[in-house]
């Protein structure tokens, strides 16, 4: 499910399957895209930091474009105990890559890998 | 304190930046040998497939000359000049010179760099050019060929940009100054839009000295609050989310900066200063 912002609009609600993951996407070269991000973030329930939110950072392949300071992103990790990911949009193998990757969070979050729980596993991610 | 006719010759001007790395073995007491390897360069790269106008003979003249008053610290480097001019042999007696390009290499403040680097090497990472592009590719590879330096294209990013827009506007001007002006391009757009975003440098002004906590020192969070307090304002009138967009061009009554790495200098009390901000930037890209 794909939304510009939260939070989601309520009319869906009953027919709205679980949410096992939050993936908040910030472009490093839009700033407008993390003050949308920290808006949202204060819509969600506190039992998804608990391993089912993750950032992901695009764009960050050209320096010369930045408009988002990349330690306010990190402290945005810190703050709300939730990893940072990185990708970049316009390079095939690196989004597959990702896509995988979130893939993989996903079947933890949702408690389909057995011995490893969401909490766990963004524990992992954010002390590497 | 630069003398007034370095400054004349600074201001007003369209400089391209570029950072470059430490030069080896460059002397200062063979500037003119340098001028005249240089001359003799251009020359024949000059001639290398390239047609040849028929009629007046132009003939090449290169000076280097030193900048003494154009650095920050005791232990920056003095600025080094280059100036390329055509002279027209016209007549046998008189030869008219035409300064044709100018590219000069400086430091303030570069001792980030200049503290870790090894003994025969000189430090002077910016590279300002104004003139023809041609000549500016062909000074750079001689440069490179001969002191094993590398130039890159200094291109200024977004934040940045909003640093020297805050910077700028704090600084104190006389009267009958310029507008600050912002201009920003929307991404994502079959043709491409350019929004310019005037604003009364007194105005602007007010509002940093809310913002700026302590005189003397900026931090990333006053620039943001500043910038978004513009922004806000922006969106307010128009509905467009300017921080949605990239800042591209900043222009203020002290200087103006592009985000490809053009740099206009306007006021000749702030060029050390705008120069100490091109030289963080420039170490930041060498190392």
């Amino acid at each position: 499910h794909l939304a510009t912002s939260l939070p989601l609009p309520s009319e869906g609600d009953h027919l709205r399957p679980r949410i096992d993951l939050i993936v908040f996407m910030i472009d490093i070269k839009n700033k407008y895209s993390l003050k949308n991000v920290e808006a949202s973030l204060a819509h969600v329930a506190a039992s998804f930091f608990l391993g089912k939110v993750c950032f992901l950072v695009t764009g960050v392949g050209r320096v010369n474009y930045c408009s988002v300071e990349m330690s306010s992103i990190w402290k945005l990790g810190d703050i709300y105990c939730s990893p940072v990911l990185y990708c970049e949009l316009e390079l095939e193998r690196i989004r597959v890559a990702t896509a995988q990757r979130l893939l993989r969070m996903l079947q933890i979050c949702a408690g389909h890998v057995p011995g490893v729980s969401a909490l766990s596993f963004s524990f992992l991610l954010r002390n590497s | 304190n630069l003398n007034s006719q370095t400054t004349a010759f600074l201001l007003c001007k369209r400089w391209a930046l570029y950072s470059v790395t430490p030069l080896y073995k460059f002397s200062r007491a063979h500037l003119k040998a340098y001028a005249k390897l240089l001359s003799a360069y251009i020359a024949t790269e000059k001639q290398k497939g390239v047609a040849v106008e028929v009629g007046v003979e132009l003939d090449i003249k290169v000076a280097v000359s030193s900048l003494p008053d154009l650095k920050g610290s005791h232990q920056d480097e003095a600025a080094i000049l280059v100036q390329i001019s055509l002279r027209s042999q016209a007549s046998q007696k008189m030869s008219e010179e035409k300064l044709v390009w100018s590219g000069w290499f400086c430091s303030v403040c570069g001792d980030d760099l200049s503290k870790n680097v090894p003994a025969d090497f000189i430090c002077l990472p910016v590279f300002l050019a104004n003139g023809a592009e041609s000549y500016t590719s062909i000074v750079g590879s001689w440069f490179q060929k001969t002191f094993d330096c590398c130039f890159h294209r200094l291109a200024i990013s977004p934040l940045n940009l909003s640093w020297m827009a805050a910077m700028w506007t704090g600084c104190k001007v006389e009267e009958n100054t310029s507008a600050i002006e912002l201009v920003f391009s929307v991404p994502h757009l079959p043709q491409s839009l350019d929004i310019s975003y005037a604003i009364h440098p007194e105005d602007a002004k007010a509002l940093w000295d809310t913002v700026q906590k302590t005189p003397g020192e900026i931090t990333q969070e006053e620039v943001d609050v500043f910038m978004d307090c513009l922004y806000s304002h922006f969106h307010r009138h128009f509905k467009i989310h300017l921080s949605a967009t990239k800042l591209v061009k900043v222009s203020t009554a002290i200087a103006s900066a592009h985000c490809d790495g053009i740099i206009k200098f306007l006021q000749s009390q702030y060029i050390t200063e705008v120069l100490m901000l091109l030289t963080e930037l420039a170490i930041s890209q060498i190392q």
